[in-house]
């Protein structure tokens, strides 16, 4: 054969395969380093825990051309402000809970999951609640109970995963915490849910079910 | 020796008896994810099928994981077999091998049994650890992942030392040095945190480096050593090749792993770099069509086994397709906004699992299946050659079938659901409740039968094919040292 043009030479290829290889994972974990300053909670796009004591919204951002959660005044959950402890070990157990129902082969968070049910990105702010004064309720009894609770044409129910009321407040303190992650405008277009004064002043005193709310 | 044609272990060395169990495991497991894979099918057409005894959730977590088990046994498998032809050598540490094997399989019916019978547990660090870790792609319970480790870190060690005492080949060098990474990377998956940002932020590393880097580098060796024993390639530019794959399938994958930070919480600029690199991730799956095509074209597609070429051939075309193409149409931020967490993912999904990685491992079931025959003839007007061509076909009209249907449920959810309603609950159900949707799941679940009877044909085939031949392997020349 004639000399061996270099570009095509297996040397040439190898040692080009380790140095791509090698500055790509070095790159990787640079940029994980990095990436751990946003993402920890308290970090510059997850909130801290004591987020689920807060009014959390999700509006279009005019200056970033996109949706962001947007933090507002104290709003405790089921009424009870929580220290970061505390509020950790709620969100923690909710967490802990919807792993151990495998919720994410069915659904979806922050965008994965299964394709079964709805994503649970924005479930804290879903208009599905009904609104502010009836939403933590609704969320509990749902998860407790959801078999019965028929919300779509096709007949597609949640299964009974015997969620304990202890269970299903952490789950929902858990998808309030997950609520506030700034997520670069994921779900774009999302209609939250009224949280005005206003909405919880007209339905107070007349407690609605989920179903009720939406019909 | 038993006659020609004759199904006998003793045409097989040592670590190819050790790859005839995975590969038996493996088929097996490809049946239970087709079947859980129909019943979930059904269960989006009637939601009271199986409601709260076999829920949706169950159903696919075992689709799923069926489907990681049996295409990881096929790559063990896959390299058991090559393992003594490429270094020369006996395998080290055979017995571990063999050991190994059992723990692995016991282990896999251990989880399988927990996830159908016990399926859910309270919400304590307990259940991740016995039950189920609930995170899609790796609900197996902690101990089963200290198993997974344990049996890859022996899988290692058998490879490794297999090499070390034999011969030192290029193919030899990438493999050992891929599967430290995926021995590394899987440790990435194993801790919990009440983080879901910093959860999924490390979960994609198993998920994506597994998949879309050491898995497609692992697929490449053992594809580089069936292209050397089906056409009878030339060692030097099969290696050549090699590296130019894997240079660019890392030098895409790697970064090209930020197309899943877009949307869990981190930050701004992986939208950059995840659409910039994960867009190049096509271009090692063109290298390797390009490789397939060439060299069959210079052997004149003279080989030794017609459907492990086919398949080979496939490969090459549905991984560039399902992984690449599928991969590519809706990678970029700026589309994936919409259609993240929806239908499309489950096309991609489908084609780019079956195009990159079944086909591979199927394809060497027929080597397998020649090789334990004694060298059996498989090619040219093989007796009963209908079977291979019409499970190759059946298997992937109905892949194709599916596809297709997922896709356009895909863009019902992103048009309805995600642009138009804004991703809502009530969003949600109203893109479900569609025709365009209902109806692709009525398509899909059709193109599932066409599947299902592609893979009862092959399975069929696998036991029989050239069991009535007379005539012996042709072989192709290895033109091994005339570099």
């Amino acid at each position: 054969m004639a000399q061996e043009l270099w570009w095509a030479s297996t040397s040439f290829w190898r040692k080009t395969a380790i140095w791509v290889t090698g500055f790509s994972f070095i790159v990787l974990i640079f940029l994980t380093f990095d990436t751990m300053k946003y993402i920890k909670a308290g970090g510059r796009n997850v909130p801290d825990y004591t987020v689920i004591n807060k009014l959390i919204d999700y509006r279009y951002d005019d200056a970033k051309h996109h949706y962001m959660p947007v933090i507002g005044g104290d709003e405790p959950l089921f009424g009870k402000k929580l220290t970061e402890a505390e509020a950790k070990a709620l969100v923690s157990e909710g967490k802990l809970n919807f792993q151990s129902k495998n919720c994410m082969d069915c659904h979806t968070i922050l965008g994965n999951g299964a394709y079964y049910a709805p994503d649970l990105t924005k479930a804290w702010l879903d208009p599905y609640w009904g609104d502010k004064s009836t939403r933590e309720q609704n969320m509990v009894s749902f998860l407790m109970n959801p078999g019965n609770q028929l919300h779509n044409s096709l007949g597609r129910r949640m299964p009974n995963l015997g969620i304990t009321e202890e269970e299903a407040r952490a789950t929902v303190a858990f998808l309030k915490f997950t609520s506030a992650i700034d997520t670069n405008g994921f779900p774009n277009n999302f209609k939250p849910i009224d949280q005005s004064d206003a909405s919880s002043q007209a339905s107070a005193g007349a407690s609605t079910t989920v179903d009720q709310a939406n019909r | 020796m038993a006659a020609l044609g004759m199904f006998d272990t003793a045409n097989l060395n040592g670590g190819q008896k050790l790859a005839l169990k995975y590969f038996t495991v493996a088929l097996i497991l490809f049946g239970a994810q087709i079947l859980f894979g129909m019943l979930a099918g059904l269960q989006y057409l009637n939601p009271d099928f199986l409601y709260n005894v076999l829920d949706f959730s169950i159903v696919r977590m075992v689709h799923l994981n069926a489907m990681i088990v049996w295409l990881l046994f096929g790559f063990l498998g896959g390299v058991y077999w090559i393992l003594e032809d490429e270094a020369g050598h006996p395998v080290v540490g055979l017995w571990l091998g063999n050991l190994i094997f059992w723990v692995l399989t016991l282990a896999v019916a251990v989880v399988v049994a927990v996830f159908l019978l016990v399926q859910v547990g309270p919400a304590s660090i307990k259940t991740i650890w016995l039950i189920t870790e609930g995170r899609e792609y790796i609900e197996a319970p902690r101990w089963a992942d200290i198993g997974i480790v344990v049996g890859v870190l022996s899988f290692f060690f058998n490879v490794a030392a297999t090499f070390v005492k034999g011969r030192y080949t290029g193919i030899g060098g990438v493999l050992v040095t891929d599967l430290l990474a995926l021995f590394g990377i899987y440790l990435a998956g194993m801790f919990y945190t009440s983080n879901v940002s910093v959860d999924q932020f490390w979960w994609w590393w198993v998920i994506h480096l597994w998949v879309e880097a050491t898995w497609e580098v692992l697929v490449g060796c053992i594809m580089a050593y069936m292209l050397i024993a089906t056409l009878g390639v030339r060692r030097k530019i099969v290696e050549t090749w090699l590296y130019i794959e894997v240079a660019l399938m890392f030098g895409s994958g790697i970064l090209g792993l930020g197309h899943h930070y877009f949307w869990i919480g981190t930050p701004e600029y992986w939208l950059t770099i995840g659409g910039f690199f994960s867009a190049l991730e096509p271009v090692p799956l063109v290298a390797m069509v390009v490789h397939a095509v060439f060299d069959s074209g210079v052997h004149r597609l003279k080989n030794s086994n017609h459907p492990a070429l086919a398949w080979t051939i496939s490969q090459a075309a549905g991984n560039f397709f399902g992984a690449g193409v599928w991969g590519f149409m809706h990678t970029l931020p700026q589309i994936n906004l919409y259609t993240h967490g929806t239908q499309w993912t489950a096309s991609h999904g489908h084609l780019a699992f079956f195009g990159a990685y079944a086909t591979a491992v199927i394809s060497f079931f027929y080597i397998a299946v020649q090789k334990s025959r004694g060298n059996v003839y498989m090619s040219g007007n093989l007796v009963g050659a209908w079977k291979w061509k019409w499970s190759l076909a059946l298997l992937w009209v109905g892949m194709i079938g599916m596809t297709m249907a997922l896709l356009i449920a895909g863009y019902d959810q992103s048009q309805i659901e995600r642009a138009i309603e804004g991703s809502t609950w009530a969003g949600y159900f109203a893109a479900q409740s569609h025709p365009w949707f209902l109806q692709a799941m009525k398509w899909r679940e059709i193109s599932g039968w066409a599947f299902s009877a592609g893979y009862v044909l092959l399975f069929w085939d696998l036991l029989t094919v050239g069991k009535r031949e007379t005539r012996p392997i042709v072989r192709h020349e290895l033109a091994e040292a005339t570099a």
